[in-house]
């Protein structure tokens, strides 16, 4: 009966829409091109699993700490525990899909990879985004055929729809009661005027004399197809997998430009909290090239691949300086991304050195070539006009994936109810600094997970569900005085999602004048409705919306002003700057979309200035010292009534 | 290796094709087929465009078009914003593909200054025209669930049909051997390689899988239709082997397929 609406059809979109599919329960796969052209498809190196089929006595645990050292203590324990825990066995199931992971007398070979002391990344040549994806999109073919998986692959996604939910003064305290009795607690902060970690809801709506408040829910999607320029609406409840925000640094990513980010600025202004913005990955591999930049894959340092520049010897010549292996004899060239990316960059401005760093496989075997690598060293001579094999690739750092997002809890709820987050969009896994192969093992986990959970609460069909259980984790889990999780469900009316899905048969409504999705629309936000509709059919035109998206000149004076902003190395007056740079674009801001990145950009480097620290992918000049007092919590983004505002909350305790 | 041979071949076909650079970048004309949409009327239309350096590529150069705050064509007439689609820019994802000067293939992929001059862009002419560059490719998708193009059953990891899994794993679905191949026609009942590629892997677990539409509709929708003209393996902008996934995926589908049928016959 039910529908889940899933934005985003890469991996964690299509993990999440065969985790429903096997359920038995429908969902519409939305994105804006096929899953074959997702970012996805542009993962090379691999995946993390303790699988142990090296001899090395790898287990879960071992890939629990590396991932959370990997992110500077920053990620969430418990979620990070359920990734390692299932990572084998998600191994095995994309095996069982038709995954041709690379093979060793009949057993997986495994890559080392940087961060882990032990060799546990599953790959399929330097191609494993692309297979696993292929695996994936057959699988959900099958689901497209039966009739499971409704998939709309040419459907942009133009905003995030919420509706207001009510509470009153007479909400009762008494836990254990039934939910249709009692009104749910609020996720949104900003009923009162006090700070949520101060803040006890109960209590003070009557001591602040606060007769009502009205929060936000999530209510659907507005998509706009590409090729007929109509518009649609599908309903909550909502699993986002929408990518990173690449498009936020147009040209400077090792991503795609479909990922626009847009879909994440559109829910930060609807008031969705974010969680992390400041961590940027920079991955120490990568290449300019026409219109983006290339990633040379930790795949050809795990193979054996070494860094090194040229350093001017006493004897007024240069010598070839390993720098990696000289500075940390561990780990080498494997070490993190965020200490590699860093120590490049201060060799590359010391004065004794060339300037140029190198990747050198020159001395790599003919069988990894062979075996291994040959995807890779394809796409560098294809791009760079050079054989790897034969000469030195010269390399430096650019921007590859965003730590932060969606902020999420372990079971992928977002903080407006009936919002879920997995993939890149969300902020979950990966604390201060992703680990290489670590990306697609939580693209498949958490799209897995959100959807889970999603169809736990759908399949109920009672709303008091999570209610009986006080210790149910959620987003604000931390919080003693708010325990979200048990009340946030109903705001979620599931009667009304029934009646809409039958008024459709079953398909998303088309937005052809009719009332919204939802009936009980109050009657300011039906007239925005009504003047957005006129809007968009006036102008209904195909292909590229230019009355939708961000000009292409506009994104490009925000990108140059985050790259200034938000660099490998940040200090105030630098972020200061960017900032008033953006307060002075925002007057050129002519439509929602480019507000809202406007907003998001802000966001982002409100949130790098408020981490007085360097910690992982965020280096300060200013502040070059770890403080794990302060600062060993998750940077929360949220945008109200006008405002951004950065707070700290305190990572859950590991259970 | 034999990708490298090929990889190496290209390049110097570029290299004869394009003309020798020495100091200043001139400037180019690009010639593109613009269109609003099926109902309404194509028309070329011409700009002037830098190249920012010898290795830019026409998926770059439209991006930078599109930036131009108000873009003019080569009459200083203002021109909407080109619509094209992009996604990896790194020939990984099959997006830009269109034909350009006369020859289908990944924007991402066509460096400028190695092209014939003017540079002609064009949509790709087999599938509807949705606005200027873009077109409707659905059929190659829709086409993939006729075929069954999935897996029944669990495939069981085996070392032997790895390299034939990977190399069937490469097809971009971007449509551009569809373009070029005498036999395919939007609507008719031969699918072409894009269909071929996709379902060879789904064949290749053949012995674990048992899913027998797939083999009926290989034999119906690609073996019976295809000519081996084998156009479709010189354009394909991944360099994908297709012939020997086809030699493959016919002894699988037909050969041993049939003969299996008749040893059931009798």
């Amino acid at each position: 009966m039910f529908q889940i609406t899933i934005a985003g059809a890469g991996l964690s979109g299509l993990s999440a829409a065969l985790t429903c599919a096997e359920h038995g329960i429908e969902c519409n796969l939305i994105s804006v091109q096929p899953s074959e052209r997702a970012q996805s498809v542009l993962a090379e190196g691999g995946m993390n699993a303790a699988l142990d089929t090296m001899g090395e006595n790898d287990a879960p645990a071992f890939h629990f700490q590396d991932t959370m050292k990997g992110g500077v203590f920053l990620a969430d324990p418990n979620a990070v525990k359920g990734l390692t825990d299932a990572a084998p066995g998600i191994i095995r199931r994309l095996q069982s899909i038709g995954v041709p992971f690379q093979l060793k007398d009949g057993d997986l070979l495994l890559r080392p990879f940087g961060g882990q002391k032990k060799r546990r990344t599953a790959y399929a040549m330097s191609s494993t985004g692309k297979i696993v994806m292929n695996a994936l999109i057959d699988e959900a073919r099958k689901y497209e055929a039966a009739g499971l998986i409704h998939r709309y692959d040419h459907a942009e996604i133009i905003e995030a729809l919420t509706a207001d939910y009510h509470l009153s003064e007479d909400y009762p305290a008494a836990k254990g009661r039934d939910i249709e009795d009692n009104f749910p607690a609020p996720e949104d902060p900003f009923i009162s005027e006090g700070r949520r970690d101060t803040f006890a809801w109960t209590s003070s709506l009557k001591e602040k004399n606060v007769k009502a408040v009205s929060l936000k829910k999530m209510s659907g999607i507005k998509v706009r197809d590409t090729h007929t320029g109509k518009i649609s609406e599908f309903p909550a409840p909502v699993i986002v997998c929408t990518g990173g925000i690449a498009g936020f640094f147009t040209g400077l990513t090792t991503g795609t430009t479909a990922n626009t980010g847009d879909f994440t600025a559109s829910l930060f202004e609807k008031g969705v909290q974010l969680g992390n913005l400041e961590m940027i990955q920079y991955h120490p591999t990568t290449v300019a090239i026409s219109g983006k930049r290339l990633l040379i894959s930790e795949a050809a340092r795990g193979e054996g691949g070494r860094l090194f520049i040229k350093r001017k010897t006493g004897s007024s010549g240069w010598e070839n300086w390993y720098f990696m292996e000289e500075k940390y004899p561990e780990l080498k060239n494997l070490m993190p991304r965020d200490v590699i990316s860093r120590e490049m960059y201060r060799v590359m401005h010391s004065e004794d050195c060339g300037g140029q760093v190198f990747l050198d496989m020159t001395h790599l075997k003919k069988e990894t070539w062979d075996g291994k690598l040959a995807d890779l060293r394809k796409e560098v001579m294809s791009y760079l006009k050079l054989d790897p094999a034969k000469e030195p690739v010269p390399v430096s750092p650019g921007i590859h994936f965003f730590m932060g997002g969606i902020l999420v809890d372990a079971r992928h709820r977002a903080s407006m109810p009936f919002l879920w987050a997995a993939g890149e969009c969300a902020c979950q896994y990966h604390g201060a600094n992703r680990l290489g192969g670590n990306s697609m093992l939580a693209a498949v986990y958490g799209g897995h997970i959100a959807a889970e959970d999603a169809l736990t609460f759908l399949n109920s069909g009672k709303m008091n569900l999570w209610t009986g259980n006080e210790n149910e984790p959620c987003v604000n889990g931390d919080d003693p005085n708010v325990n979200v999780g048990e009340l946030r469900v109903k705001g979620y009316d599931t009667r009304v999602n029934i009646g809409e899905l039958r008024v459709n048969g079953g398909k998303p409504r088309v937005n052809d004048g009719d009332p919204r999705v939802n009936s009980d629309e109050q009657p300011g936000n039906a007239d925005e409705q009504s003047n957005e509709q006129t809007d968009t059919s006036g102008r209904q035109k195909k292909g590229i919306d230019c009355t939708q998206r961000v000009r292409p000149s506009f994104g490009k004076k925000l990108t140059n002003i985050l790259y200034e902003g938000l660099g490998i190395y940040r200090d105030e007056a630098m972020m200061n700057t960017a900032c008033n740079r953006l307060s002075a674009l925002e007057k050129e801001a002519a439509t929602n979309t480019e507000r809202n990145r406007i907003l998001l950009g802000k966001a982002m480097l409100y949130s790098a200035l408020e981490r007085k620290e360097s910690r992982g992918a965020h280096s300060r000049t200013d502040y070059p010292e770890r403080r794990d007092e302060e600062y060993q919590k998750t940077t929360v983004a949220e945008y109200h009534n006008g405002n951004i505002r950065i707070s700290f909350r305190d990572i859950p305790l590991q259970s | 290796m034999r990708i490298l041979k090929k990889i190496s071949l290209r390049r110097k076909e570029n290299k004869n094709s394009g003309k020798e650079y020495n100091g200043a970048i001139p400037q180019l004309r690009i010639d593109i087929l613009r269109r609003n949409g099926l109902d309404c009327e194509p028309f070329w239309q011409s700009f002037e465009y830098t190249p920012r350096d010898i290795s830019e590529t026409v998926a770059s150069a439209l991006t930078r078009l599109n930036e131009q705050e108000e873009l003019q064509d080569i009459n200083g007439n203002p021109a909407g914003e080109i619509r094209w689609e992009s996604s990896c820019l790194q020939k990984k994802c099959g997006a830009c593909a269109m034909v350009i000067c006369g020859k289908p293939m990944l924007a991402c992929d066509a460096v400028l200054m190695e092209l014939k001059q003017p540079v002609r862009l064009e949509p790709l002419r087999k599938f509807p025209v949705v606005a200027d560059l873009m077109t409707d490719r659905t059929v190659m998708f829709r086409n993939l669930k006729e075929m069954e193009a999935w897996l029944e059953d669990k495939a069981e990891p085996s070392e032997k049909k790895n390299a034939f899994a990977h190399e069937a794993s490469r097809c971009l679905q971007c449509g551009c051997c569809l373009e070029v191949c005498p036999n395919f026609m939007p609507e008719g009942r031969f699918f072409g390689m894009a269909s071929m590629v996709p379902s060879s892997r789904i064949l290749n677990w053949e012995s674990v899988n048992q899913n027998p539409a797939i083999k009926d509709q290989y034999r119906y929708h690609i073996y019976d239709g295809c000519g081996k003209s084998l156009a479709c393996q010189n354009i394909c902008p991944a360099g994908i082997r297709i012939e020997d996934l086809m030699s493959r995926s016919n002894a699988a589908a037909v050969w041993r397929a049939s003969s299996g049928k008749k040893s059931r016959g009798m």
